[in-house]
């Protein structure tokens, strides 16, 4: 086992993990506060990356089509949200999940509708095509750093939101008890809009992000959502933090599972077993830690102090 | 029931069981694959509706047990035609194979996720519905991704096969009116009133002296059961299995028929099964996109028609139908 390329994969690991971050801190933040679950989330995800797609090809810059597709995926969530999702807060979740799965259904096919059933590619440019070196003999492309960058920025962004600012502890107070926070006369409804337009702005990040190194087509939300919830009930439903964390031991899993599954295997069973079980092992992983934790912590390792 | 629910459910029995020679008469031999997919389907829903509409318990994860009752018949099919084992080949040990496996695969997996509660439990049967999937995508010996065709059916002694579109559809006539009955059984017993006291106050039941995990734990996986029956005519039925079947959306699938139809009654995952299968077949029909209004009107029947066909034919359509 070589050390550069545990290196490497440890960084993809985190990397693949900051993404389920951002599309986990956006559904725990829907489900913590508005007790929603929206299994539509994946869309957003799935939009943000065919309208980044769509913009670089319009502008022909990369960074000018990030910086739009945010707004615009918030925008479409927040649309989403005022025509659809506001009914059913009060609804129960197989509501919820019934409703949001109509609207999978309706967003994969109005993407084929838009932008046709084939793929698109987004061209990086020059400067996020390079590689250099992180550790000596280390290198690394630049792009996959900047997303651990951003992703970390993100986070931080998030934690300063929610801890330390007048919107995250309405955040937080309407987590707790939403009739108290709209008595005091806080306008709740344009407050979850907001709340939902973040998480689909952050989904949004997130698609706009994977897009170049995954090819962006239809139906690219709905496996990586799965492993989003995977996330979430691992690091408690609700909490930032949980997500935090339960997102990068996800992510690191999965990748490095699948990089040196078949070797560490092979010291057990012969190589030729270890090749053909360590593909299905290695995406059952995150799967079965998620199993294996609910066994014994049944609501997650971090569970929101608020009931 | 009501006796005009009963007497409206064994009307739509009846005309399914006549089906054939009605589209015999039309000349419109299409019908019959296209209901007999609509009864193997409604098996796998009768199934579900077991532990979500009696039960009350949100399992997001029922195509799995579907998947592994048709990968039982993929799997003994390849052993058959690859190493010649012969009694793989054979039907009723495939059967026997897929209830078994499937409803032990319900067990094991129930007996985790009946641990959590609410949300928690949609995601969990959620989450292992697609660590079976993954398993099976990884299986590259049974065709991984792409799935295994069946050249040759599963003999049932004296050479009798499913291959004919019309046994298996009489075959999955008698297996539906036979889940219904179980069910109906089941339901109606001690053990129905249990599950169902469950449903509406766990705390209570468990006040009284009922242990109701072991009750849940078992409707689980007698539904797990219902569902690898589903399966294994399914494979029949479409000479075909893939990971595809197993894939968290069929198990969304499952839940809208059963909710379509009408939850926790007799007859509502046959009504919702067909009406899942018609509207997809009328709007296929129509649009290349299907699904761009099909999504929508899911929508709306959860917004607007909450019990379901059943709450309709009761006449009482809103929320708590």
């Amino acid at each position: 086992m070589n050390w550069i390329l545990l290196v490497e994969q440890v960084l993809n690991g985190v990397q693949l993990g900051l993404l389920l971050f951002l599309l986990a801190a956006g559904l725990t933040l829907v489900f913590g506060i508005m007790d929603l679950v929206n299994l539509a989330h994946g869309s957003l995800y799935m939009i943000g990356a065919f309208i980044a797609a769509s913009l670089t090809q319009l502008t022909g810059s990369f960074v000018i089509a990030a910086i739009l597709t945010l707004p615009a995926t918030m925008l479409v969530g927040m649309a989403v949200e005022v025509l659809c999702l506001r009914t059913l807060y009060d609804r129960d979740h197989l509501d919820q999940v019934l409703a949001t799965f109509g609207l999978i259904l309706f967003a994969d096919d109005f993407v084929q509708l838009v932008w046709g059933p084939a793929g698109m590619d987004i061209r990086l440019p020059e400067f996020l095509r390079t590689s250099f070196e992180i550790l000596p003999g280390v290198v690394y492309p630049t792009y996959r750093v900047a997303i651990i960058v951003v992703g970390l920025a993100v986070a931080a962004f998030l934690y300063f939101l929610v801890a330390r600012t007048r919107i995250g502890m309405l955040i937080r107070a309407g987590a707790s008890n939403r009739e108290m926070v709209g008595a005091l006369g806080v306008n709740i409804r344009l407050l979850f809009t907001l709340i939902f337009g973040l998480g689909a702005m952050m989904a949004g990040l997130a698609g706009l992000m994977a897009g170049p190194i995954l090819t962006v087509q239809i139906g690219m939300g709905n496996d990586i959502l799965i492993l989003a919830f995977v996330v979430i009930v691992i690091g408690g439903i609700g909490s930032i933090r949980g997500a935090f964390v339960a997102a990068l031991i996800v992510g690191l899993i999965d990748t490095v599972g699948r990089a040196f599954l078949p070797e560490i295997l092979g010291l057990f069973v012969g190589q030729l077993a270890a090749d053909t079980a360590a593909p299905s092992i290695s995406s059952m992983m995150s799967y079965l830690l998620m199993a294996v934790i609910l066994a014994f912590r049944p609501e997650g390792l971090f569970p929101p102090r608020s009931g | 029931m009501s006796r005009y629910e009963w007497i409206v459910g064994f009307a739509v029995m009846a005309v399914l069981l006549a089906l054939p020679s009605i589209a015999d008469m039309a000349d419109e031999p299409f019908w019959v694959t296209l209901v007999a997919r609509t009864l193997v389907v409604g098996i796998g829903a009768i199934g579900l509706n077991l532990v979500l509409g009696y039960g009350g318990m949100v399992s997001f994860g029922h195509a799995a047990y579907v998947g592994i009752g048709a990968y039982v018949v993929g799997i003994g099919f390849h052993h058959y035609f690859e190493d010649g084992y012969e009694w793989m080949n054979n039907g009723w040990i495939q059967l026997v194979a897929a209830l078994g496996i499937s409803g032990l695969a319900a067990l094991v997996i129930g007996a985790i996720c009946l641990r959590t509660r609410g949300v928690y439990f949609i995601m969990i049967t959620l989450a292992f519905a697609q660590m079976v999937y993954f398993v099976f995508v990884g299986l590259d010996i049974y065709g991984g991704d792409d799935g295994l065709s069946l050249y040759e059916m599963p003999t049932f002694g004296g050479g009798a096969t499913l291959g004919d579109d019309r046994d298996l559809y009489y075959v999955a006539w008698v297996a539906m009116a036979g889940s219904l009955f179980l069910v109906h059984r089941l339901i109606n017993a001690r053990f129905g009133m249990v599950i169902r006291g469950a449903k509406s106050n766990d705390r209570r039941m468990k006040a009284i002296g009922f242990p109701t995990y072991r009750y849940r734990l078992t409707a689980f996986a007698l539904s797990g059961m219902i569902c690898g029956l589903s399966g294994f005519l399914t494979a029949n039925l479409t000479e075909f299995v893939s990971p595809d079947m197993m894939h968290w959306t069929r198990s969304g699938d499952l839940i809208i028929m059963v909710v379509l139809g009408g939850m926790g009654t007799l007859f509502g995952p046959v009504y919702g099964a067909l009406a899942f299968l018609l509207v997809e077949e009328l709007l296929s029909a129509f649009f290349q996109l299907w699904r761009l209004w099909f999504g929508p009107l899911l929508i709306l029947v959860v917004l607007f028609a909450r019990g379901g066909i059943v709450g309709l034919l009761k006449g009482r359509v809103g929320r708590n139908g």
